[in-house]
């Protein structure tokens, strides 16, 4: 019979043995599995990598792509480049968090929603640009945010049931 | 399959002399699809014709032709225009030219096809033509070389973006490609190669404008056994996206590029450094390295020479000083990426102590052109001290957004005026930012400027990696410059202070001119004066005491600000008045009695409470209360809101 390989395992499984140039990748790869970096996954990689779970949480920290929450069932990625931000996109980022009440990269208590700002995705002409679970919105006024929030809102809660 | 891989490695890729005979061509013109015997659609598939919505564009074309004409093929290419055209698509009909289409939704599919099936071109959607002059002609349709977008660029390195299948080795081949590669490593020795390219003059795009070619001899001098060769293809610039379309339009020549510059410094292991987030560049260029490793473009003991390359696509994690190489080196090497001390440079000791070279996308780009077309021929273009092209990425208030290609020389005005086609909606030009979060401002006296590294610099400024980005009179350049101070400050890696705490202060005495006048007292307003004052030596302690680049470079913008737009600061801080009504602590509204209905809309909107009134007469705003957030002016249907 096989065995139920653990997820984590199966990455590091494939890193053997493990370089400290190999730590990035190994943890992109967990966050794209996981969808963010859990404290258990950080000590299996301390395990594996015989680092200390310290200094790869150093690492981790500093980097803006890790994050140490799971993404909501909803979630926005908010573009600030210069172009959208000429455009307006700081009134909508106020306006995000305004409705939900969270900073960027963090996700609400119900688990629901989830948002982060990054800087230019290239929709550069029709900005500002929020892409929710892949699909983009372009041109995006802040008095729409309550309206788009509520019909994603329905749209997730159907996709539970 | 099989068979056209053989045919493509023995008959073109190894083949001796430089002119393919007639066969070999017809064979091309099948596969690059000149000669065709069904329609063919090409719909622009890069991230600005994504998020216009193309996929829908091209599952759309794909269900009518099969309906209409089942040998039809739909293709995707790389992007060629404007963003502002996107979806963009391009129609190929048997013996007729290409005919181009912009904003192509989903729902104008059905008639633009049909349109151009029963020749009657649609007007609106129809940008133009290209292909022979001869025959096939459209009638009455402009070619697309003579648009202004298009007639005023020189386009070398963009020369393949959207004219084939990304996704395609056959294509690329078929267009000339990986040729100069298996020629260079057949029939040049490593330093040739330097040679040549130190020779054409080429200088690194990212800024700094070094001498590609000095830079791999000092690499290819050093007794090391291993050396890197790094394409920093990171480009995290708010606004910055050349690098990237040109990784999703072309990754081919890119690789070649890699290939022929790896070989030049001895290099048997070369790392693509991809930004962050940015999924189709990677999808692209590691199917485009997958392809050619198939092919042996790629791999062990190329083509029986003796020489052997891997190339590895790292993805990074998401951290703007990255861009920095002794930064980026540390974060392929599973440290945080901070700076260090420069020298040694990392073509003495880089990545895991070895040499390593580090260049930018573009720069890599026009290696194979050069190898291809003789030094000489890249010698030709561009003014005295720098050769070739630039390629630049347009963004902000102009009617065009875009990546363009001039040559080196040309006025940044035409940029502006021709490629950019001016400002948007008739608004008046205000300034140019050039080159990113730590680029310039520049005036519109400066315009005249041209693309030239060392006139630039003579003039106190660089153009950076090429962003471009129109700012017009609704922007405020106070409110930008804190903007971009914000950026650096989030992604200071905080090893040096200069740029650690200088970020920190800078980012306060900006947000402190910019606060609202009513909640000041009489000592803030002192620490307000007394921050401006400091502002300016604290840019200059950046300046020349930060440890890297970031930091250097950091004060730029509001330099650059401070110096050509200084009435503008100054009204910020004595007159306590944003003339482009952007800064909200500036902002002071009020109510025209006269246009005023009553109807009391903004008083439910106001976030603060702070309009008052009875319903059908005129309402007031007070001022104390207002946090001059603007959405009564917003709201407002009868424009009675005045904004001060």
């Amino acid at each position: 019979m096989k065995k139920n390989i653990h997820p984590i395992d199966e990455i590091l499984g494939r890193y053997k043995p493990a370089r400290r140039e190999d730590l990035i990748p190994i943890l992109q790869e967990i966050q794209e599995k996981e969808g963010f970096l859990s404290e258990q996954a950080i000590i299996k990689v301390g395990t594996h990598m015989k680092l200390s779970t310290t200094k790869i949480y150093g690492l981790a920290t500093f980097y803006d792509q890790f994050r140490f929450k799971p993404k909501g069932l909803v979630h926005l990625v908010v573009c600030n480049g210069t172009s959208c931000y000429l455009n307006g996109s700081g009134a909508v980022i106020n306006k995000i968090r305004e409705e939900i009440g969270i900073e960027p990269g963090e996700t609400t208590r119900d688990g629901k929603f989830s948002y982060e700002v990054v800087t230019c995705m290239g929709g550069c002409n029709n900005g500002p640009l929020i892409m929710v679970n892949g699909g983009y919105t372009t041109g995006v006024k802040p008095e729409q945010i309550p309206s788009l929030l509520d019909i994603l809102k329905i749209n997730s809660a159907s996709e539970i049931n | 399959m099989e068979n056209l891989k053989k045919y493509l490695t023995e008959k073109v890729l190894l083949y001796d002399r430089d002119v393919l005979p007639a066969e070999t061509r017809k064979v091309f013109q099948t596969i690059t699809r000149e000669k065709y015997d069904y329609p063919v659609v090409y719909v622009s598939s890069g991230t600005g014709g994504i998020i216009a919505g193309s996929g829908k564009t091209a599952s759309a074309v794909k269900s009518y032709l099969e309906a209409y004409s089942p040998g039809a093929s739909v293709v995707n290419v790389g992007c060629a225009g404007p963003l502002n055209y996107e979806p963009f698509i391009c129609v190929q009909l048997p013996g007729k030219n290409k005919l181009f289409f912009r904003n192509i939704t989903e729902e104008k599919v059905d008639t633009i096809l049909d349109g151009v099936f029963h020749n009657d071109l649609p007007a609106d959607e129809l940008l133009g033509q290209q292909g022979t002059r001869d025959y096939g002609i459209w009638p009455g349709v402009p070619f697309m070389e003579e648009l202004p977008y298009f007639a005023y660029q020189k386009r070398c390195v963009l020369s393949n973006c959207g004219c084939y299948d990304p996704e395609s080795i056959e294509e690329y081949i078929a267009r000339g490609g990986y040729r100069t590669f298996v020629k260079t490593i057949r029939y040049y020795t490593h330093e040739e190669v330097c040679s040549i390219i130190e020779k054409s003059g080429l200088r690194g795009r990212s800024g700094g404008g070094f001498n590609t070619g000095t830079k791999w001899k000092s690499a290819l001098s050093s007794g090391s056994q291993a050396r890197y060769l790094i394409c920093n293809a990171k480009e995290s610039d708010p606004g910055s996206f050349a690098d990237r379309t040109i990784l999703e339009s072309d990754p081919h020549r890119l690789i070649e590029g890699i290939a022929i510059a790896s070989y030049a410094i001895g290099a048997t292991t070369a790392i693509v450094y991809l930004r962050a987030g940015s999924k189709l560049a990677e999808k692209r260029i590691t199917g485009a390295i997958e392809s050619a490793r198939d092919y042996g473009i790629i791999g062990h003991n190329i083509f029986s020479s003796g020489f052997n390359l891997d190339i590895i696509v790292r993805s990074e994690p998401g951290a703007f000083v990255c861009g920095e190489e002794t930064a980026l080196i540390a974060s392929l090497e599973g440290r945080r990426g901070m700076p260090r001390l420069k020298p040694p440079y990392p073509t003495i000791s880089g990545l895991m102590g070895k040499p390593t070279v580090i260049n930018n996308v573009e720069t890599l780009m026009n290696v194979p052109l050069i190898m291809q077309n003789g030094p000489d021929w890249f010698r030709g273009m561009g003014t005295e001290g720098s050769k070739g092209t630039k390629v630049f990425a347009l963004s902000g208030k102009g009617r065009y957004q875009g990546v363009v290609e001039v040559e080196m020389g040309t006025p940044l005005r035409m940029l502006v005026e021709l490629l950019a086609g001016g400002v948007r909606d008739g608004r008046e030009f205000k300034a140019l930012m050039l080159g990113g979060a730590s680029g310039f401002f520049l005036n519109e006296k400066l315009l005249d400027t041209k693309i030239d590294f060392d006139e630039m610099s003579l003039k106190g400024f660089s153009m950076g990696a090429g962003g471009l980005v129109i700012i017009d009179e609704t922007t405020c350049l106070v409110d930008t410059v804190k903007y971009y101070m914000n950026f650096i400050h989030n992604e200071s890696c905080g090893k040096c202070i200069p740029c650690r705490e200088g970020t920190s202060r800078m980012l306060e005495i900006l947000e402190n001119v910019i606060r609202k006048p009513r909640s000041e007292d009489s000592l803030t307003t002192l620490e307000r004066f007394k921050g401006v004052m400091q502002l300016q030596t604290i840019a200059t302690v950046m300046k020349e005491a930060s440890l890297c680049g970031l930091g250097q470079t950091a004060p730029n913008p509001f330099i650059s600000a401070l110096e050509k737009f200084r009435d503008e600061f100054e009204e910020h801080i004595f007159d306590r008045k944003c003339r482009a009504n952007v800064c909200r602590g500036l902002r002071t509204f009020s109510i025209d009695v006269d246009k005023c209905t009553g109807c009391t809309v903004c008083a439910v909107r106001c976030p603060e409470n702070a309009i008052y009134g009875t319903r059908l007469q005129p309402y007031f705003i007070v001022e104390d209360k207002c946090s001059g957030c603007g959405i009564c002016l917003e709201v407002c249907k009868f424009s009675a809101v005045i904004v001060k």
